[in-house]
């Protein structure tokens, strides 16, 4: 009689697959809401537009470090006609400069997604510095 | 309407034809109006530029005080650790003390023998032995350090700067063992406790790194001279070395001036007048 052996195994293999989802009921796993600084709610625009910003910052970072670090060209002209300072963390133009709370605009999300990007190894926030 | 098998194939090859040259004709269309409004990445018009970046050091007006305030100036501006500085202990807490053989330079001074160890003699003159040189990276021509940096990290930038693009350090100190002149230190901990003051100007480093005098490169690209030069005194000039017109070509023209190990053909670009 290998019937019941058979859909005993199957709740349990189930049941494990589906581990995630049953976990998770009942949670709240809401995206996390950022902050925009006073700084930024008043500049009302950004390198690139909201939506291409959020998925594509990451690579623009990294155009730009190369394009600072390698060719000295650190003059960012948008497709919105703004000119901005290649920079990460240095100056008012620069990304922090505008976006001064790093822990309610950077981290909320990166926590979220449990990334832990080393940017903050060596570029100094402006509160580190404050501090 | 009367199908003939020629007709069909008349105007399926006039579809296939004109779906093939729709992306060609959108493209042409595009050029004449978007042009414009792709982004582009520049220079700052107030940056200097050069062909190739030089540095002459007036030994002959240089005396411990000026070199000191340049060590100093240098340590600021690009956030290298001092290790006699003391770390906060309430903000790093248990940390081991440092090690002396470790430290992190990017210009210091030298004595001459330790500077120019092929031209010491029995009879220099008396001058020279208590003379403070600065020595730092001397942005080779043909640069050791970049031909054995194994991920590019290490590179000479177009005007002659050799440049450190520290995202892209492994660690692996192969430049460290290139260079003839020791002018690189690599980060064996975290070097922000030791740094007293940080600039936020210009990022830090992080553990396994390793750093050198990269001729301020970002000031020079705001259009400020570098911190050592700001802080000279005028014994420092940092100018092109392939303009006749500039002022680091002029003070060569007249005066003597020697560089650091010159027989081993790396073609340094820091000249010391004597």
């Amino acid at each position: 009689m290998s019937k019941n052996a058979i859909i005993a195994g199957l709740v349990v293999f189930v049941a494990t697959a589906l581990f995630p989802f049953w976990f998770n009921i009942g949670g709240s796993n809401a995206a996390p809401e950022i902050e925009l600084s006073e700084r930024a709610k008043a500049a009302r625009y950004c390198v690139l537009e909201k939506y291409d910003m959020r998925a594509e910052h990451m690579s623009l970072l990294d155009e730009w470090r190369d394009s600072v670090v390698r060719d000295a060209d650190r003059l960012y002209k948008g497709t919105n006609g703004k000119s901005f300072n290649m920079s990460l963390s240095t100056g008012e133009d620069s990304c922090l400069g505008c976006h001064t709370d790093k822990e309610k605009f950077c981290d909320r999300c990166h926590n979220f997604v449990s990334v832990a990007p080393y940017c903050w190894e060596c570029h100094t926030t402006p509160e580190e510095v404050t501090r | 309407m009367i199908h003939s098998r020629r007709s069909f194939i008349k105007a399926a090859g006039v579809s296939v034809l004109a779906i093939g040259a729709a992306p060609a004709i959108k493209a042409v269309a595009a050029s004449g109006s978007g042009a414009a409004s792709l982004p582009s990445k520049t220079r700052r018009p107030e940056a200097f530029s050069a062909k190739r970046w030089g540095m002459a050091i007036d030994c002959r007006r240089m005396n411990g005080d000026i070199a000191g305030n340049i060590v100093k100036a240098c340590r600021k501006a690009n956030n290298v650790p001092d290790f006699s500085h003391k770390p906060d202990e309430d903000k790093y807490p248990g940390l081991r003390p440092p090690k002396k053989d470790q430290e992190l330079k990017w210009i210091w001074e030298e004595s001459y023998h330790h500077a120019f160890p092929e031209m010491e003699d029995e009879f220099l003159a008396d001058k020279f032995k208590s003379m403070p040189f600065l020595v730092t990276c001397n942005h080779c021509k043909n640069a050791p350090c970049v031909q054995a940096c194994p991920t590019r990290a290490t590179f000479k930038r177009e005007d002659g700067v050799v440049m450190m693009d520290f995202h892209r350090c492994i660690g692996c100190r192969f430049c460290m063992a290139a260079c003839p002149f020791g002018a690189r230190s690599f980060n064996f901990r975290d070097p922000k406790p030791f740094i007293p003051e940080i600039n936020p100007d210009f990022p830090t480093r992080s553990k396994g790194v390793v750093e050198k005098c990269n001729l301020c490169a970002g000031r020079l690209a705001k259009g400020l001279q570098p911190a050592c030069v700001e802080a000279s005194e005028g014994t420092i000039v940092v100018g092109d070395l392939e303009d006749p017109g500039s002022e680091i070509r002029a003070l060569l023209k007249e005066n003597y001036a020697i560089r650091r190990k010159q027989e081993l053909g790396t073609e340094p670009s820091v000249y010391y007048i004597m």
